[in-house]
């Protein structure tokens, strides 16, 4: 397997409708040769229509998918030499691991020596070529899966497309595959799009994340930026958790302004980008993390009375729920080692921010 | 005797008139029926020896085998088709597939036959029909042959091979025919390399249903067969009704018992019978 043998995709107005409902609504995404891009939305936001579209499953009913600028919308999926590694991975279950690797080879006709050579490299590649003569239901979850990795790759595709690859296996091998995956990314160095409605996954694995809520594009970013600078307030809440504040936009600044709350006035800092006009409404999202409890005569930017409502331990922290006067709940999450108090339900607590840790966003359109 | 042992033997003694019943009306019977064929007319295997040196015996054997898979082989072939066409429909197109395929097994196995005479005799409705058209000049032997008892049978058959080849059929998963594709097998290839092997069990197990219900086939042969095209279950009733030849008759019986088990019994080895047998996967 050649290195950077990646292609770029591109999705161009993709829409799907059944009827009335509409599955994918107008969605436009590049995506780079060798790039590793994740479709992140709960279920029901259009991700896997998406990724059986650009596979050939799914006739869309208007835009295009291009393969390197190439029109490739009509062309049927046995066509389109495209890896695929399936929810479940639908191994064929009356193969042995290696006539399984060996399927997609087979069916382009190739001979038996060659067809042995490839079978034998992209089982070492998955560090399965012990296992070759099993059948697969006598492999665990995490071979199996492995398994398909090696029968999508073994043909050379243009791109690999993975539906929920890790969806069904259990927490910690998840986060061994999801490592796995990385790297056999960076080893193949082919264009690998993968369906998740797992955040974690999105975060730890993606170059790049495409968030959709009901069939739209919401936001498109590296995970940190999804992460850091969320468009919207549905982007905030489905990557990580999220406070929301909502208030009067006052004395704008360049790189700030003022958002009054209540009685509260908090300094918000949005970095570059033109600063809201004064009087308009506008919304924060602030990260649990964000937010830590002072200590006696600590300061910080912005400041704000409360009271434990409930507190959890989590090992690595605290998960706080804290009452306050003008800003309603907020949620609060600690490092467990350093918290200047010991958590106890009703403890007046003071909760403080730098203002660059809360960021604006939008409304979702309904 | 411990407390576990006395509950055993009550437990036992619920089963035990069933077990009466089962022993009364049918273990008795068919011990009687080996019994007769090595005591009439005279003790001794002189019956069985008929296999060996009657043509006539041998005859009846080699039609009724003849026969028998000559249905099977049709009735699987037109069930495949069905049972894969019924898997590939919508949801609701698949109730009616089914219905219609459950329908004629409702219907009492004399007038299907009877109906097959009337469509296929001199003046039936299919040789008129060619008659008409100019295909042919002469009525065409449709009935009281092998060809007529092939065409009942494998009417009445072909349920019998829809329904197991269908729960097998189900079993597939669909995503295995989709990556299939995705991993580039044409459609073709996709039924070949995948469908097929997938599908085969029940393929066997429907075999052998059709096949050991064939074998014992009675009321189809002996009207579609008009007395000319003997098959074993007939010739038996021949034997011991029409002729009195008990030992005859039983010992022909008895090696239909002994077929259907050995089939049974081969069989068994390749597939898992409570499934052809309704106890599901």
């Amino acid at each position: 397997m050649s290195a950077a043998a990646g292609h770029a995709l591109g999705l161009r107005g993709l829409t799907k409708r059944y009827g009335d409902f509409i599955a994918v609504n107008d969605v436009s995404l590049e995506i780079e040769q060798g790039e590793f891009v994740t479709l992140l939305g709960p279920s029901g936001s259009g991700k896997t229509t998406i990724l059986m579209a650009i596979a050939g499953f799914v006739a869309p009913s208007e835009g295009a998918v291009l393969l390197d600028g190439r029109d490739i919308t009509p062309l049927p999926p046995e066509k389109r030499n495209f890896g695929m590694v399936f929810q479940g991975y639908a191994l064929f279950p009356h193969m042995t691991v290696a006539e399984n690797v060996a399927f997609p080879l087979r069916v382009r006709g190739m001979s038996r020596a060659d067809r042995d050579a490839k079978v034998r490299a992209a089982l070492d590649l998955v560090q399965l070529a012990q296992f070759s003569g099993r059948l697969p239901k006598q492999l665990s979850g995490g071979q199996q899966q492995r398994v398909a990795l090696a029968r999508a790759l073994v043909f050379d595709p243009s791109l690999l497309l993975l539906d929920e690859p890790l969806s069904a296996l259990d927490k910690k091998l998840r986060a061994e595959l999801q490592e796995e995956l990385k790297a056999l990314h960076r080893r193949v160095g082919r264009t690998f799009i993968n369906v998740t409605h797992d955040q974690e996954e999105a975060l730890s694995m993606s170059d790049r994340i495409a968030i959709l809520n009901h069939g739209r594009l919401v936001q498109a970013g590296a995970p940190g930026e999804l992460y850091e600078r969320p468009r919207t307030r549905f982007v905030a809440d489905f990557l990580g958790k999220s406070n929301f504040l909502e208030g009067t936009v006052r004395q704008p600044a360049p790189g700030g302004f003022m958002l009054e709350v209540g009685a509260s006035r908090l300094a918000v800092a949005h970095g570059p980008g033109t600063a809201p006009s004064p009087g308009t409404r506008s919304l924060l999202s602030l990260r649990p993390e964000k937010i830590s409890l002072l200590a006696e005569g600590e300061a910080a930017e912005n400041q704000v009375e409360g009271r434990i409502l409930s507190w959890a331990y989590l090992g690595a922290g605290f998960a706080l729920r804290i009452a306050t006067a003008d800003l309603g709940e907020l949620r609060a999450v600690l490092p467990s080692w350093k918290s200047p108090v010991a958590p106890a339900e009703d403890l007046p607590v003071r909760l403080g921010w730098s203002a660059d840790a809360a960021v604006p966003v939008e409304e979702d359109a309904a | 005797m411990s407390a576990a042992g006395r509950t055993g033997a009550g437990w036992w003694l619920l089963i035990l008139p069933a077990f009466l019943l089962l022993v009364v009306f049918y273990v008795a019977p068919i011990a009687q029926v080996l019994t007769i064929s090595v005591t009439e007319p005279e003790l001794g295997l002189g019956n069985y020896e008929r296999l060996f040196t009657s043509s006539a015996v041998q005859r009846v054997i080699e039609t009724t085998l003849r026969i028998c898979l000559i249905t099977t082989v049709l009735a699987l072939l037109l069930g495949y088709g069905i049972a894969y066409a019924i898997t590939l429909a919508r949801p609701r197109a698949q109730g009616w597939w089914i219905l219609a395929v459950l329908v004629p097994l409702w219907i009492s196995v004399l007038v299907r036959a009877f109906a097959w005479v009337t469509l296929l005799r001199r003046q039936g409705l299919v040789n008129n029909a060619l008659l008409g058209a100019g295909v042919i000049d002469e009525p065409l032997p449709l009935v009281w042959n092998e060809f007529g008892i092939i065409v009942g049978m494998v009417h009445y058959m072909v349920p019998f091979a829809v329904l197991p080849m269908l729960a097998s059929m189900r079993e597939i998963d669909p995503r295995l025919l989709a990556a299939a594709r995705g991993l580039g097998a044409s459609r073709g290839e996709v039924f070949r390399r995948v469908f097929l092997p997938l599908s085969l069990p029940g393929v066997i197990a429907a075999g052998v249903l059709v096949f050991i219900f064939s074998l014992g086939f009675y009321i189809t042969p002996a009207i579609l067969g008009g007395g000319k095209t003997l098959m074993v279950a007939e010739w038996i009733s021949l034997q011991i009704l029409d002729l009195i030849r008990w030992g005859l008759g039983t010992m022909m019986a008895t090696m239909l018992i002994a077929a259907i088990l050995v089939t049974l019994l081969v069989f068994s080895r390749i597939v898992d019978l409570r499934r052809i047998f309704g106890a599901g996967a």
